[in-house]
């Protein structure tokens, strides 16, 4: 029958070894249900540590202002809105892989699914800080929300793209923190049937939310996944679009330009991919998930990063071209003077733009590079080095050397502060991931069960023999039937 | 409460599932519940199961999204506070579009995420009886209700020549109820359940 007919004979197996459905669980169950590791302590605590320092960053920053971070006419914007950028790019990653693979059809998507959503939470919680803690006077960032109020009662702008913003990233993080969570359910409900432990049986039984398995269940599970991921699909490409838009929509030369919305959406999913990269590269060694996150799963994910450097380096040269053809002398001027111009100011981020975000991807042409996990650490690392100088570029080189020449700013360097809030975010993001890897299972359980039969190793052998012959050898054998 | 008895078997291979389902509803019992690990594609069509309304609701709170954003919107910007910016029409839909997407996916999913919850009866602190802890692990559990007509031995072995391991007659409770999972529930009618056999 359909449900048991093993994937393909020539795609390698998503789950090696030899594995049945107790197995998995087992295999998936055991670093949480383990207790802490040393390396899981000193991970934890460095995070928080980055965490605190990124408390006192934000602290010195709301209470001397905006000018801690060196932010005046005319970089108004400089490493907060990169970041915010940043993170946002890296969450997009996460909702690809569980709603586009899914309407997609891809078995793989099953083996990071799960920590890939959970970096997207993270990665949204992090970037929100950033247009949260830059507005100078938090305590009144509720004005952005259309509440009535007794001033008018005076709205927000809805032309605005900054309010776009708002409901944009508030929804991704809502809709993708209810996708996660409704996919861990059954995950959940595992941990909970397999504790021995009482504050483990109260913890996830109380996260489960009661989930026994039940077929009617499982079949309205189906249809919420399946529709939330058809909604998280355009859900991806609009927030990322709206983020771009917080640029495209402004005059400034270097922003104003309608490639930036699949420009930004191809590079968040670079980046994103990136990430997902360092941290599974490292997840799956630490937790001895190799089995399910295999190599074919870290090589599938490399030629995704290939693929959109090469589009995001293909839309580096369009705006160059386009800067030129254009015949707009600002645009021109922000392009050849403030960027390609090695000697200019930030000449030089250009050049670490372009070479760790076009040129480096390109080893991943290699199928022995593709599936070397040294070279995927490296370079993931690389490409999210090279997808921040692209946002600090954009951000940067547009805005310090614009229309006015008098207002042209002296050089804008990050303080002490800034960069600390950034490290708080890397603290805030890593603490969140330690919490997730000790708590949460890593890896969709319900859903590698689900394509177990279908592409595991161990069921390679039980195909049927109409399966091992090829296309042609079928046809041969049955061409003269007539039909019998 | 709801305390039922029940036939529970229990099956390890989706090849021996499929047709123990077939034979088992040909045969006129009446299957509670099949508890499985992980969705098993066709399960639902072969017990006989309706197709679910949650991704209509899931529209309909969509649709009310859509409608929510751009209602709203129209009004602050046309009737309530137009404002002249830089002489652009009032009525800008085109700037409008992110915000009523946003709040279209955001009304769906969240609504679709309740109704799920609350179609499914499931909650924080909802506990249900277990009619075997290894349902989520690797074992598909099938419960058939007994009624005073059901013979419970007969039903037993026709369980058993269908393939299934574990056969057992037990008595849960078929509905929820507020508890925790680490503390074990006394059931309230168990006693007068079991007297009334």
């Amino acid at each position: 029958m359909s449900i048991l007919r093993y994937e393909s004979q020539v795609r390698a197996p998503l789950i090696e070894g030899t594995k049945d459905y107790h197995q998995v669980s087992v295999d998936i169950c055991r670093p949480v249900e383990a207790r802490p590791t040393r390396l899981w302590w000193l991970g934890f605590s460095v995070s928080v540590l980055l965490l605190c320092f990124g408390i006192l960053s934000v602290t010195m920053e709301v209470i001397y202002g905006v000018g801690q971070w060196n932010l005046n006419k005319t970089v108004g914007w400089g490493w907060d809105i990169t970041n915010f950028v940043w993170w946002i790019g890296i969450g997009h990653a996460g909702t690809l892989i569980s709603a586009i693979l899914l309407l997609f059809r891809q078995g793989w998507r099953t083996g990071v699914n799960r920590a890939a959503e959970a970096m997207t939470i993270f990665a949204v919680m992090c970037a929100g800080q950033f247009p949260i803690w830059h507005m100078g006077r938090v305590w009144m960032a509720f004005f952005v929300l259309p509440y009535p109020n007794t001033r008018g009662p005076v709205w927000p702008n809805f032309n605005s793209a900054l309010l776009w913003d708002v409901f944009a990233i508030s929804t991704y993080f809502t809709v993708s923190l209810l996708f996660w969570y409704s996919g861990l359910l059954p995950d959940l409900a595992t941990l909970r049937d397999r504790a021995r432990l009482k504050w483990r049986k109260l913890f996830y039984g109380v996260a489960s939310f009661g989930w026994a398995g039940s077929t009617k269940h499982w079949q309205r599970f189906e249809v919420l996944a399946l529709v939330l991921a058809g909604l998280s699909t355009p859900l991806v490409l609009s927030v990322h679009t709206i983020v771009s838009f917080d640029f495209a929509t402004s005059v400034v030369p270097g922003w104003h330009t309608t490639i930036f919305p699949p420009y930004f959406v191809a590079g968040a999913i670079f980046s994103g991919f990136a990430m997902v990269q360092t941290l599974l590269v490292v997840t799956r060694k630490v937790l001895a998930l190799e089995d399910y996150i295999t190599i074919e799963h870290i090589e599938v994910m490399n030629k995704i990063i290939v693929l959109t450097g090469s589009i995001v380096g293909i839309a580096y040269l369009t705006e160059l071209f386009v800067s030129w053809y254009s015949a707009n002398p600002y645009e021109g001027f922000a392009f050849m003077k403030n960027r390609v111009d090695l000697s200019s100011p930030y000449g030089w981020s250009y050049y670490i733009m372009m070479g760790c975000n076009v040129l480096s991807p390109q080893i991943f042409w290699i199928r022995k590079m593709r599936r070397n996990l040294v070279v995927t650490f490296f370079m993931s690392i690389l490409v999210n080095i090279g997808m921040w100088f692209e946002r600090f570029v954009i951000i940067v080189t547009s805005v310090y050397r614009d229309y006015l020449p008098s207002s042209w700013s002296t050089y804008y360097r990050p303080t002490i502060w800034e960069v600390g809030f950034y490290l708080g975010t890397f603290g805030l993001f890593f603490t969140c991931y330690f919490l997730f890897a000790k708590f949460f299972p890593v890896i969709a359980l319900a859903e590698i069960k689900h394509i177990l039969k279908r592409s595991g190793e161990s069921f390679k052998e039980k195909m049927d023999e109409l399966e091992h012959e090829d296309a042609f050898e079928f046809a041969g054998e049955h061409l003269h039937d007539h039909g019998a | 409460m709801a305390i039922k008895k029940f036939v529970v078997g229990c099956f390890d291979s989706e090849a021996v599932l499929f047709p123990a389902v077939k034979r088992v509803r040909r045969s006129g019992y009446k299957i509670h519940e099949i508890f499985t690990p992980f969705p098993i594609h066709g399960l639902d069509k072969a017990m006989g199961l309706k197709d679910t309304d949650l991704d209509t609701a899931g529209f309909i709170y969509g649709i009310t999204g859509t409608a929510t954003a751009l209602g709203f919107i129209s009004w602050i910007f046309v009737s309530d506070w137009p404002l002249n910016i830089g002489g652009k029409p009032h009525f800008s839909l085109p700037a409008w579009i992110p915000i009523t997407f946003e709040l279209t996916v955001l009304f769906a999913s969240v609504g679709m995420f309740l109704t799920f919850c609350y179609l499914c009866q499931m909650a924080p602190f909802v506990k249900k009886d277990h009619f075997n802890l290894r349902s989520t692990d690797d074992l598909f559990v099938m419960a058939l209700e007994c009624t005073e007509k059901t013979n419970e031995a007969e039903t037993v072995t026709f369980l058993q020549s269908l393939g299934a391991k574990d056969v057992k007659v037990d008595r849960k409770e078929t509905r929820w109820w507020l508890g925790r999972y680490d503390r074990e529930t006394k059931m309230f009618g168990m006693k007068e359940a079991e007297a009334a056999v």
